[in-house]
């Protein structure tokens, strides 16, 4: 039983583990280990394309985590005191939005927004004063922190919720009882409890649009993301190179997840 | 401020932000599905039920996701049973969460990077390198349904472990105890308390395996080589290379109807099975 779980352990974790030494090869070659070095990291570090993707790919994932945090926290809180259809509404969106494949959304934000952007782009044109250029909608940036400040939202409230739930009621009654204002409740003891989730919440927020790969291909536009430089590149062939931002794409999310963890399990522990 | 007026304004960027980024392009994939093709390459509108009626062009693709999600999901189940058994039961409780944790952590990671580590493993310098030392030759694994299978089994292990961890580890070991006391032998007592109580855990990771494998792209795309397609690798194909969004529509939708059809019916079961458990409590 033992072994069998090692070897689980280990078929979960050799491939990656091998992708992380082939970026210290320092042969030409992908798959030849010919010693230590860490040149492919200083290639990658100094390509302009992968730099370009590497700073989409963070103003993305940190403007959308944020946005997310922030708009699926103060849901989560006003859907705790809501009953009726306003609630059943907001969950069965919650619902689809995760439950839909990413490639769903990816297709349905493409056309949706091209959609929009045809009707509104003339419209804009059409009352712009003469002689200045008008703004014009496209996908982009844009576009891809909207399509993912979506999906991250769902993801958010449901953590929060969680936390919310497991949290003991009787906190936030004596606080009131004792004549504090819901303003004060909220801010001295709902929030403090709920801190490491809203933390845990971005975390994995950020990790998840820095990864995500499906939804970018469609919503991007012009715009390169790292994991699109990766898959675009995987196509061209295997290199050492691929292998140092892989390294470091694993390494980011690695950290990332870790903290989460470490700050969903610490509330756990003081909620208790 | 009133209670209300407070929660309604909490709720607003939320509500907003779901209307314009969900609903309104759900709403838009639904009615073109049912619009023509334009020569440019948008949509005409118009109310025809064409686009699926040809569906069935893209029928290799179904196949292939409808042949693969269910054995990548039932050989994922079979790899990660014994694994959340061994979690649960065995382990004790201070290397339980540590454990757990380095299962779920590579979901979270890229599965673009993953996927990747396998053309790696397969590709022609990989695996079969290392049987041509052993003596077997001539081996092709990338670019095979069976690369795909890896691909996804590695891929999606971590989820099947998790839901049925949690069954196992709810699951009263006095029973199993009890069991054995009264003489039952081990695989007996797997197989009449352990197995069927571990079944709400086992239909959870199951369905959301096959759900996310029902829309999957990456994996066939990279270690399939274009000759393994899923159906998500035929709507890349008719958005973003022959830009049919007609017709990309009436795929997508159809998509998402096998799959709420199949995500209803796991509901039901799972609410006979939840009723079926209170009556193996109450005895």
């Amino acid at each position: 039983m033992r072994l069998y779980a090692i070897i689980v352990y280990l078929f979960l974790y050799i491939p990656i583990g091998i992708i992380a030494l082939f970026s210290f090869n320092a042969g030409r070659h992908a798959s030849e280990l010919q010693g230590f070095s860490i040149k492919w990291y200083g290639k990658a570090l100094s390509n302009p394309f992968v730099m370009d993707a590497l700073e989409t790919s963070l103003i993305v994932a940190f403007t959308s985590a944020l946005c997310a945090t922030v708009f699926g926290t103060m849901a989560a809180i006003a859907l705790q005191g809501i009953k009726g259809p306003l609630r059943t509404i907001f969950d069965m969106m919650i619902y689809i939005a995760v439950m839909i494949p990413g490639i769903v959304i990816g297709i349905a934000t493409l056309i949706g927004l091209v959609t929009v952007f045809d009707q509104l782009n003339p419209l804009i044109a059409s009352i712009w004063p003469n002689g200045f250029e008008p703004p014009k909608f496209r996908m982009g940036i844009g576009s891809l922190i909207a399509a993912h400040t979506m999906f991250l939202m769902a993801l958010v409230v449901i953590i929060i919720r969680a936390r919310l739930a497991g949290m003991d009621r009787a906190l936030t009654e004596a606080s009131s009882d004792l004549y504090a204002s819901p303003m004060g409740t909220f801010i001295q003891v709902t929030l403090p409890m709920i801190f490491p989730a809203i933390l845990a919440g971005f975390l994995l927020s950020f990790t998840f649009s820095f990864d995500d790969f499906i939804i970018a291909f469609f919503v991007a536009g012009s715009e390169t993301t790292l994991p699109i430089y990766v898959f675009s590149s995987i196509r061209r062939g295997v290199t050492p190179e691929i292998n140092a931002i892989g390294t470091m794409v694993l390494v980011i999310s690695l950290l990332m997840l870790i903290t989460a963890q470490l700050l969903l399990q610490r509330g756990g522990k003081k909620n208790k | 401020m009133t209670q209300k007026t407070r929660n309604w304004l909490l709720l607003a960027p939320a509500g907003a932000w779901f209307l314009v980024m969900l609903v309104i392009p759900l709403s838009v994939v639904f009615i073109f599905s049912f619009g023509e093709r334009a020569p440019s390459g948008g949509v005409v509108p118009a109310f025809t039920f064409e686009q699926y009626a040809n569906l069935p062009a893209r029928w290799a693709a179904f196949k292939n996701t409808m042949t693969l999600a269910p054995i990548g999901t039932f050989s994922a189940l079979l790899i990660a049973y014994p694994l959340a058994y061994f979690l649960a039961v065995k382990v004790k409780p201070k290397w339980k969460t540590i454990l757990l944790v380095l299962v779920i952590v590579p979901f979270w990671t890229s599965i673009l990077i993953r996927s990747y580590a396998w053309i790696f493993l397969l590709g022609g310098r990989g695996i079969p390198t290392l049987l041509e030392w052993v003596g077997i030759e001539g081996v092709r694994l990338i670019n095979t349904p069976f690369a795909v299978l890896v691909g996804i089994i590695y891929g999606y292990l971590p989820l099947m472990v998790f839901p049925i961890y949690v069954s196992l580890d709810k699951l009263d070991k006095r029973l199993l105890e009890a069991s054995s006391d009264l003489g039952a032998k081990p695989w007996k007592t797997f197989l009449q308390i352990t197995l069927p109580l571990s079944i709400p855990g086992i239909a959870t990771g199951c369905m959301l395996v096959f759900i996310l494998l029902m829309g999957e792209y990456l994996i066939p795309a990279l270690l399939g080589g274009g000759k393994v397609f899923f159906v998500g690798n035929a709507l890349v194909d008719l958005f973003l290379q022959s830009r049919n969004w007609a017709y990309g529509s009436a795929l997508a939708m159809t998509l998402v109807v096998v799959m709420l059809i199949i995500v209803t019916i796991y509901m039901r079961i799972i609410s006979r099975l939840g009723a079926g458990r209170e009556d193996v409590s109450i005895m």
